[in-house]
């Protein structure tokens, strides 16, 4: 338990925009006795009980779980996604990662694939897209076969696994200066690629998933590795690099 | 399939890798302009006669029509990948901050170093190839005196300033191109990608070093 003697007083900035066609600005705010226990995203609860009792909109944002799994939470928060913390979700950053006095800023994600919905609300669907092109695997559904029945070797299954452990949050497009999404791709196509289940539709995968992100208007990768750094999962961008050579061998060998 | 060939070809992930194929082979042709170079310090016999058996081969066209090639798409990309990602993003960030644990000075300078050595080597090209043109003779061969042109033109402390800091910037832009062309071609490896990185530095520093050692030279030459 905190004492009060511990409350802090936030100086906050976060973009206000009413809906996707009205422009939109940055509004201070200070909020007092927050708490260093409390998350982030509690701390902006705490604004938005303020903000009804005086009769303000409340500041929208995208959350879910609050457990650091969903990918549903974002933030720009001092001009970093998801903060200043390594490895960590906007709702797994606590208010002890600042000080009393502080000015916070705070803004949506930023990309021409994301356009904002409402204040720091993003609409991520381009990113199913993505998936919607290729990262699946097509099965018929019938009894389970046996667990054993394909084997994986460990290395593979490990390197698919933090593959996969992308939660498709979008603080890679985020951090990117140039709004890339190839880490998340990279991550997409790499659990698969890395799977025997995933072989059969490797070749088309790489190709329509690439080819929907291009279109969609995602911008292209400089190698700078933000996207790593920035990531929750602590995705790497060996998986980038998977891409890459999984789009040139299928370029060169697809058949259609 | 010819739409998949068109769409393979003018893809994101197809641009780089030819951004990255194109920006090896340029490598590559720093090393062998620096070497040739180096003959500046044997003398101007020998370097006058190297550039005279360099331009009077009749292969010259073709290897200076395919290495203008290579720098037409290095540059071409260049450019359309930069709007690209600028286009990306239309509404810039009010507050932004690296982490500190990706992006490098080298790494997110590129589009400005790469600009500082296209305005270089304009400029490079109008001052060398088609500056003012001195003769000499060796062995009864009338050739161009390139080297008189070098002294000529070193002997002015700004034009040898503004030589380092070109190939500062050269430094900067292939510290993170040379090991950023293998990930973009598809090679990432837990163990080489850190040594190909470390390579990259030494690259750099071995290109820097090795391109402004020859102004320095020259200007200790003329001062003589």
């Amino acid at each position: 338990m905190s004492h009060d003697t511990d409350l802090m007083t936030l100086h906050l900035k976060i973009w206000r925009q009413k809906n996707n066609k009205e422009k939109g600005e940055m509004v201070d705010y200070t909020l007092e006795k927050v708490s260093p226990d409390s998350s982030f995203l509690e701390m902006l609860d705490q604004l938005n009980e303020e903000l009804v009792a005086k009769g303000i909109d409340p500041v929208a944002f995208d959350h879910d779980c609050r457990e650091g799994i969903c990918g549903m939470c974002s933030l720009m928060i001092n001009g970093q996604a998801h903060g200043p913390e390594k490895e960590t979700t906007t709702c797994q950053l606590h208010m002890r990662s600042f000080n009393d006095g502080d000015t916070v800023v705070i803004e949506p994600w930023r990309a021409r694939a994301f356009p904002i919905h409402k204040d720091l609300m993003v609409d991520r669907s381009a990113f199913d897209k993505i998936i919607e092109a290729g990262g699946f695997v097509s099965v018929n559904t019938n009894n389970a076969q046996d667990a054993n029945s394909i084997l994986v070797p460990k290395e593979n299954a490990d390197l698919a696994m933090d593959a996969a452990a992308c939660i498709g949050c979008a603080a890679c497009v985020a951090s990117c200066k140039n709004a890339s999404a190839m880490l998340f791709v990279g991550a997409k196509v790499s659990q698969l690629a890395l799977l025997p289940q995933g072989q059969a539709e490797a070749e088309q995968r790489v190709l329509n998933m690439v080819e929907k992100m291009d279109e969609l208007g995602f911008g292209n990768c400089t190698n700078e590795a933000e996207c790593e750094a920035s990531c929750p999962k602590g995705i790497d961008i060996s998986n980038i690099a998977r891409m890459n050579r999984e789009f040139l061998k299928s370029a060169v060998t697809s058949k259609k | 399939m010819l739409k998949r060939f068109l769409t393979v070809l003018t893809s994101s992930v197809m641009k780089k890798q030819a951004m990255g194929v194109s920006g090896l082979m340029l490598c590559g042709f720093l090393v062998t302009h620096l070497a040739g170079n180096c003959l500046i310090y044997v003398g101007p016999e020998a370097f006058n006669t190297y550039a005279h058996k360099l331009v009077t081969n009749p292969a010259i066209y073709l290897a200076e029509a395919v290495l203008a090639l290579i720098f037409l798409t290095h540059i071409g990309l260049a450019a359309k990948l930069t709007i690209e990602n600028k286009i990306a993003r239309p509404t810039n960030y009010y507050m932004r901050q690296a982490t500190g644990r990706g992006s490098t000075l080298a790494s997110s300078t590129m589009p400005i170093t790469g600009l500082i050595i296209l305005i270089f080597l304009i400029l490079h090209i109008i001052q060398f190839k088609f500056g003012p043109y001195y003769e000499a003779t060796y062995d009864g061969v009338v050739m161009r005196d390139l080297y008189r042109l070098l002294i000529e033109y070193f002997s002015s402390p700004i034009a040898v300033a503004w030589y380092i800091f070109c190939m500062l910037a050269l430094g900067l832009h292939v510290s993170h191109g040379f090991w950023s062309a293998f990930q973009s071609i598809g090679f990432n490896h837990p163990k080489y990608t850190p040594l190909l990185q470390l390579l990259s530095k030494l690259y750099a520093v071995a290109m820097t070093v090795g391109f402004s050692a020859l102004p320095i030279y020259c200007y200790l030459q003329g001062a003589k």
